[in-house]
């Protein structure tokens, strides 16, 4: 590693070899986030087992257009949740992922959101599809990234018509 | 630690030795105060009068218009402010275009909210102004025209010759900014109808710290740095004699090597668009093909994120640039680009290269057979497909 001080090399590591990357056919779970206005876009894949009564997450992956802080944030997320029950997923937030990474640079702190709304995003898929209630957390969290994506969408119409003209 | 590869002239330029030791004896030796009475202070003196004289003679301007600064976003601050409070009983308007560099655009919202008016002049898809679109723009409260003139980003280069015959019709004032241009293309400001024009030292090879206004005689301008009134009263503050004369001599090396420069430049320039276009699937050219900065590269890569480019070549020890909103401080993808009408995810997904005195075919070489392999793995990780 040569000495790049803007990203901490936990971050560099898991940008250039990142872990649980790629699709998973039948994912019990699909989620993404971001969007391509604003320069980074997650899709987050789940497969979840049964475990002694627990739904485990059994597998976990990920695809990333971003920057190097939202591909590692992205790596880290997979980490941080293989091997969790949906609870304890639900709980991961922001400043894990950040302590996991061993810090991120104060710009690049948004990016972990990415990752944090993708997983939620794909558990709500997830209980959704199997009819099973959402907590309400949850679904508040669904309807703001629905919101965004919404808004960003106009915002970026309108902007293309200006530029088509 | 391994050697850089350094591909961001258009950022800043090392010092060239011969630069650096032009200026050694101004430090501890002769170090006088230009605006002291003594002979310290008219050595001083001298040696500046000297350097504004070899800056002169390259653009073809008088020795008295050369204005000393301390960093073209000063020279282009003085020009927006100084000419419009200059003028403004008569003439509240100026255009600049929407590919101005920040300094420009800041300077000039900042004079909206003054109260002037501002048009924000639109530019093709290659990055030019067109001169219909100037001329519509033109009304008789028009005091200023502000056209960069090689692009710090896309490398278009305008046709300022034009624009300033255009404006010189009109009687509005005309500057260009050339910090990117100055040195690589021939400028004569009788020749382009020039009236002032900006131009940096650290981007030629001098040091950081100086720069250039000029100003054609008998322009109204005001100052904005008021003081003791030294550079003819137009921008007090002691000058900075070690980083002037580096600048001249910069300059000097300039009129000697600048021609073969050029030509060596635009080959490498050339060799390294084809072969970045030729070997990598999903890449456009920005910027227009041939009116170009002799060292500018910038390349939109499809369903790659520019920064996460850019940092893994710093990784492989390659230096360079980038327009996606992750490496600026504002998440907004490049004004420039956008400007030319690119898509989001083309702006994202931009590079800029730019070369310089010190790059080499070999490095070009290095550069253009680890660069696929980046473009590869992140677009492995990409959700879109190319």
């Amino acid at each position: 590693m040569t000495g790049n001080t803007f990203y901490s090399d936990k971050t560099l590591e898991h940008f250039r070899n990142p872990h649980n990357y790629g699709e998973i056919k039948n994912a019990d779970g699909i989620g993404s986030a971001g969007n391509i206005v604003c320069g980074d876009v997650m899709s987050l894949y789940l497969v979840v087992k049964k475990n002694k009564g627990k739904e485990v997450i059994k597998e976990v992956k990920f695809k990333t257009y971003g920057c190097a802080a939202a591909i590692a944030t992205s790596s880290a997320i997979t980490d941080l949740v293989k091997g969790k029950t949906i609870d304890e997923a639900l709980r991961i937030s922001k400043k894990d992922i950040v302590d996991f990474l061993a810090g991120l640079p104060p710009i690049k702190i948004h990016c972990s959101l990415l990752a944090v709304d993708a997983l939620g995003e794909a558990i709500f898929q997830y209980l959704v599809s199997r009819k099973r209630p959402v907590p309400e957390i949850l679904a508040k969290k669904h309807e703001r990234i629905e919101r965004e994506k919404k808004e960003i969408n106009e915002r970026y119409k309108k902007w293309m018509q200006v530029k088509g003209k | 630690m391994k050697k850089n590869i350094y591909l961001d002239y258009a950022a800043t330029t090392p010092v060239d030795p011969r630069v650096l030791k032009s200026m050694f004896p101004y430090f501890s030796l002769r170090f006088g105060n230009t605006a002291s009475g003594h002979n310290l202070g008219r050595e001083a003196a001298i040696i500046l009068d000297r350097s504004r004289q070899e800056i002169a003679d390259f653009i073809n301007a008088e020795k008295k218009e050369i204005y000393f600064t301390g960093s073209a976003t000063e020279s282009n601050n003085l020009v927006l402010k100084g000419i419009a409070f200059a003028n403004r009983t008569k003439k509240n308007h100026l255009i600049v275009s929407e590919i101005e560099h920040d300094c420009i655009l800041e300077s000039s919202r900042w004079l909206q909210k003054q109260g002037f008016k501002i048009t924000f002049l639109p530019v093709d898809r290659y990055g030019l102004v067109s001169l219909e679109d100037l001329e519509k723009a033109m009304t008789p409260q028009t005091a200023l025209v502000s056209i960069i003139h090689g692009n710090n980003e896309i490398g278009t280069v305008q046709d300022i010759a034009s624009i300033g015959r255009l404006c010189r019709e009109r009687k509005i004032y005309f500057h260009t900014d050339a910090s990117q241009s100055f040195g690589k293309i021939s400028i004569d400001v009788r020749r382009d109808f020039i009236d002032l024009l900006t131009a940096s030292s650290h981007k030629i090879y001098g040091p950081k710290g100086a720069a250039l206004l000029f100003v054609r005689s008998g322009t109204a301008i005001e100052p904005i740095l008021h003081g003791g009134g030294h550079e003819n009263r137009l921008r007090s503050s002691t000058v900075n004699l070690p980083a002037v004369v580096g600048f001249a001599k910069a300059v000097e090396i300039l009129k000697k090597e600048g021609k073969e420069e050029d030509k060596r430049l635009t080959r490498l320039r050339d060799y390294l668009i084809n072969a970045i276009l030729k070997n990598i699937k999903g890449t456009h050219l920005n910027g227009h093909p041939k009116k170009r900065l002799n060292n500018n590269i910038n390349i939109s890569f499809a369903s790659v994120e520019g920064e996460s480019l850019m940092i893994e070549l710093d990784l492989h020890n390659i230096l360079v640039s980038t327009g996606s909103a992750c490496s600026s401080n504002t998440l907004m993808p490049s004004h420039v680009l956008m400007a030319i009408g690119l898509k989001p995810e083309e702006a994202h997904g931009s590079l800029r290269i730019s070369l310089g005195r010190f790059t080499k075919k070999s490095d070009l070489d290095y550069f253009i057979k680890i660069l696929p392999k980046i473009v590869d793995r992140l677009r492995q990780i990409s959700p879109f497909k190319i």
